[in-house]
């Protein structure tokens, strides 16, 4: 609490009932996703995964989009604000953990039902081909030059890279491959999950949900801390470099006079 | 059943723990950033 009242970390009240909250859902999941839903009738009881697969490859879609639509927001507008570009870094960096633990956790849920981790499917080739493209994207981020040329070129490749987003979704339906199709978000409106499992799943969703919140704003808040130190380093090595090609003693002031 | 357990367990290690690790880096990062400035120039306090 001390820390908040003197603002020594990136928390306050709000974010601390936020990560309380999402700390009960993690273990909320973790009941339901381990113990109380049923095994399933193909899968067996390596559905239980499915219960982190499927809400991590949600979460790294809306991290993405939202990276697009704070990118929209710098890019398009006349005045453009510096914090819709920390909100993109911060929410894409987000998805790319996500993103690769959507991959990993994918592969141990195909070596137990199609007894390899890894094959070249429609599905699983372009998500792979989407996490490299956002690491591309934080990549960029880190190139050199001032916070707006940074800003400007990184909301460029995020408005190109969300694009990919409904090619990643729709491959299932559009290539003929390994991965099932869709259980929840299906063109025609159907669930194909009963009961307590879709429930499982649906607290899946919301728990990674409320997990992207309280890691987005602790990860703009330490973003927005960085660029002001930067701000606060440039400022002061200007005025050194000012002070130093002031003349201070009676032989400088003599030798530029001669 | 028993390999099913381990890669179960597993993949819930994998994503809690990469989960905790990314958020103490986070948070890590945040507090040495935000003790440098002065309170009034954080738009959150």
């Amino acid at each position: 609490m001390a820390d908040t009242a003197t603002g020594r970390t990136t928390a306050t009240h709000a974010t601390r009932i936020l990560g309380i909250v999402t700390l009960a859902g993690v273990a909320w999941l973790i009941l339901f996703g381990l113990i109380l839903s049923p095994a399933d009738k193909n899968q067996g009881e390596s559905v239980r995964i499915l219960y982190l697969h499927a809400p991590s490859a949600w979460l790294a879609y809306l991290a993405f989009i939202v990276t697009a639509i704070a990118s929209a927001l710098y890019l398009f507008p006349k005045q453009h604000s510096l914090g819709w570009d920390r909100l993109a870094g911060a929410s894409a960096e987000i998805g790319v953990l996500f993103m690769g633990m959507t991959l990993v956790v994918g592969m141990l849920w195909g070596r137990l039902t199609w007894g390899v981790f890894w094959r070249w499917d429609a599905r699983l080739t372009t998500t792979a081909f989407l996490l490299v493209t956002y690491i591309g994207y934080l990549a960029v981020r880190r190139l050199g030059g001032t916070p707006e040329q940074r800003a400007k070129r990184s909301a460029v490749l995020a408005l190109l890279a969300v694009l990919e987003i409904p090619l990643v979704h729709f491959s299932v339906e559009l290539w003929r491959g390994l991965h099932q199709d869709a259980s929840v978000l299906r063109p025609n409106g159907d669930v194909e999950l009963d009961g307590l499992m879709l429930f499982t799943l649906l607290s899946g969703i919301v728990t990674f949900t409320l997990m992207y919140a309280w890691l987005v704003i602790h990860r703009t808040r330490t973003l927005t801390a960085e660029d002001m130190l930067d701000d606060v380093g440039l400022e002061l090595a200007l005025e050194e470099r000012r002070r130093e090609s002031i003349p201070h003693t009676i032989e400088e002031k003599g030798a530029l006079l001669s | 059943m028993m390999e099913d357990a381990g890669f179960i367990v597993t993949s819930y290690v994998i994503t809690f723990g990469g989960i905790v690790a990314y958020a103490w880096y986070v948070l890590r990062r945040g507090k040495k950033a935000t003790k440098q400035l002065p309170d009034d120039s954080k738009p959150w306090v």
